[in-house]
């Protein structure tokens, strides 16, 4: 059941959108999305990924001087109707009209397929997202994670262009979250279809990504890679987004970075007031005649697998490390850390 | 079983008490309609003599009734449905300016409407003495109640999405209207139509003033039957109307209130298991 539609590229070229209220909220955007890649539009709610998402399903116009091209067709002034791209929503859209079959069925019932054809595709597709045994149920018979599959099954049922997803899976429950976000992972690459991804979670960003644009205040902080974005953040903004990120401020000489916590290898240049980040996987706890940095714990969190510690007078800011040792620790009392050598990140 | 005390038992019998009070009369005014002579009671005799007679001297009022009734339905349908549907659409504060316009011929006297229907369209005589003169009355009365209902119903569910959903699958406007937003309005649309016609068929302020002596409608010809015809033939009359209202009363009790669309039952407890 491979889908035999050849993948396209999509280009966004200066799109920028304002409101007619004059709220400005996408600066003018230039994005290539290359053919079968899957990209993750991520930030925080206001930052213009959902605006961009409807931009290229054709939901909203962009600004005059903004194009969208899928391939070398230039669709900026097409309606969505006409673009043939699937669309699925975070709150599934799904027609409480109609049952599971005929909701499938709704896009190639609009483009007039013949019936034998289209019950062979309506089948194919439920079989595909498993929800064969559905087929004639209401839509409020479903439970969240029934209705996306479902609207994953319509969207995919037109062999789109592009598949364009909302926020698909902020509606459900944590595990079923995960469960769906695999199966999502799945479906795109079994699909090779160009996917545009809008989540404001990181970590469904990081797992489905082949790329993420992370976006802030309508502009894009940062393209890249999953660890692109986690390993070199190339702004305060992304590394503060995405994971956990500890800072450090001191000073740089001879090859030594001072802190008001102890001091550390430095292969930089010198500089009076420096600040560097690290991640808290990157630093052990170790005893306190090998430490390099000293602090106090402030807290500490058993999470099960792992327990996280916060610790002061290590930095201005407080420092969060995580151990997998199976030790408590006491609140206020002294914990040495060492951090991996190449794990300092420093913003330009 | 709840146990019901004594407090329960006096709420039973005032309900039941004040239920007499108000259908006791009707049950009169039936017994009257159908009674030989009222003035020597019941036991003079039981007849369908004086509805025969209602039929003969009223019937074409009761058909005008009706096909005003209907008239104003499908023009209530053809007008209330797409505007509901903009005003919903529109967030704009012109959009809620007309949603009130719509709305105020619900706070004027339906008196006040039919003497400016006079002054303003009187003058051509045609339309003046035609039954359309009331049709036009009675839209303006009605209107806003099937918009009110479709508004309801609108704004029980997402349809903004929906139709987003559907447009992205290739569903132009019009097929968009047909197959998504019109089925899931049934609900609003059917109790708007049940409450338009109802009121039609029982509209008298209005009726009254715009109606001509070749023009009455039913709730016009009880009020002539009142004053000019015998007691049991008015009361005869009351009867008629009241069989053709009461089905459309129950039925508004039925289906009256609009629906949620697609809320209704939220399957989110068990969705893990249901998965797999």
């Amino acid at each position: 059941m491979s889908q035999t539609v050849q993948p396209i590229d999509i280009r966004i070229v200066d799109c920028a959108k304002t409101f007619p209220d004059g709220t400005r909220a996408l600066e003018p955007l230039t994005l290539q999305i290359e053919a079968g890649e899957t990209v993750v539009l991520l930030g925080p709610s206001g930052c213009g990924k959902t605006t961009t998402l409807r931009i290229i399903a054709g939901l909203e116009s962009p600004d005059p001087g903004g194009q969208v091209l899928f391939g070398e067709d230039n669709v900026t002034n097409q309606p969505i109707e006409h673009r043939n791209v699937g669309m699925v929503f975070q709150s599934y859209a799904l027609f409480p009209n109609m049952n599971v079959e005929q909701n499938v069925a709704y896009g190639l019932t609009v483009r007039k397929m013949a019936v034998e054809k289209k019950n062979r595709r309506v089948s194919e597709m439920l079989e595909m997202m498993q929800i064969t045994e559905l087929a004639d149920r209401r839509v409020d018979q479903l439970s969240g994670g029934q209705r996306q599959r479902v609207a994953l099954a319509r969207a995919i049922a037109v062999r789109p262009r592009v598949l364009l997803l909302d926020e698909p899976l902020t509606a459900l429950d944590a595990l079923l979250r995960e469960r769906l976000r695999v199966e999502i992972d799945q479906l795109l690459r079994e699909l090779g279809i160009t996917a545009v991804y809008v989540t404001h979670d990181q970590n469904e960003a990081m797992a489905l990504g082949d790329r993420i644009v992370v976006m802030n205040q309508g502009v894009v902080a940062q393209t890249g890679t999953p660890r692109d974005i986690y390993y070199k953040p190339s702004n305060a903004f992304v590394a503060d987004f995405i994971g956990t990120i500890n800072k450090l401020r001191g000073t740089a000489r001879k090859g030594r970075l001072q802190t008001i916590g102890g001091s550390l290898p430095w292969t930089g240049s010198d500089e009076a007031d420096v600040e560097v980040l690290f991640r808290p996987e990157d630093a052990s706890i170790v005893l306190l005649n090998k430490a390099q940095l000293r602090g106090r714990v402030a807290a500490s969190y058993f999470l099960g697998d792992r327990t996280k510690v916060l610790l002061e007078g290590m930095s201005e800011h407080t420092i969060v490390v995580e151990t997998a040792e199976r030790k408590e620790f006491a609140k206020g009392s002294e914990i040495g850390l060492i951090i991996k050598p190449d794990a300092l990140m420093k913003l330009d | 079983m709840m146990r019901r005390n004594s407090l329960f038992y006096l709420n039973l019998g005032f309900t039941l008490l004040v239920c007499a009070f108000l259908i006791f009369p009707v049950i009169l005014s039936v017994m009257a309609g159908v009674t030989e002579n009222f003035f020597q009671g019941i036991k003079s005799g039981v007849t369908l003599r004086w509805v025969g007679e209602v039929w003969e001297l009223y019937a074409d009022t009761i058909f005008l009734s009706l096909l005003i009734a209907v008239a104003c339905l499908i023009a209530d349908l053809l007008l209330g449905v797409p505007a509901a549907y903009v005003l919903a659409k529109k967030s704009g504060r012109t959009a809620r300016i007309i949603e009130e316009t719509l709305v105020m011929p619900i706070a004027i006297p339906g008196l006040a409407i039919a003497l400016a229907l006079i002054i303003t369209y009187g003058g051509f005589r045609d339309f003046r003495t035609s039954w359309l003169f009331i049709l036009v009355g009675h839209v303006l009365y009605t209107l806003p109640f099937m918009v009110r209902s479709v508004l309801a119903v609108l704004s029980s569910f997402d349809f903004k999405t929906l139709e987003e959903g559907a447009a992205s699958l290739g569903a132009g406007f019009w097929q968009r209207f047909f197959t998504i937003i019109l089925p899931n309005c049934r609900s609003g649309i059917l109790a708007g139509s049940l409450m338009v016609v109802t009121l039609s068929v029982g509209e008298f302020n209005l009726t009254w003033m715009l109606h001509t002596p070749l023009t009455k409608t039913l709730p016009v010809g009880l009020a002539d039957s009142y004053a000019s015809m015998r007691l049991e033939v008015a009361s005869a009359y009351t009867l008629v109307f009241m069989v053709m209202i009461l089905p459309l009363l129950i039925a508004l009790q039925l289906y009256g209130q609009p629906k949620d669309v697609g809320r209704s039952k939220q399957a989110a407890s068990g969705d893990g298991k249901a998965l797999t």
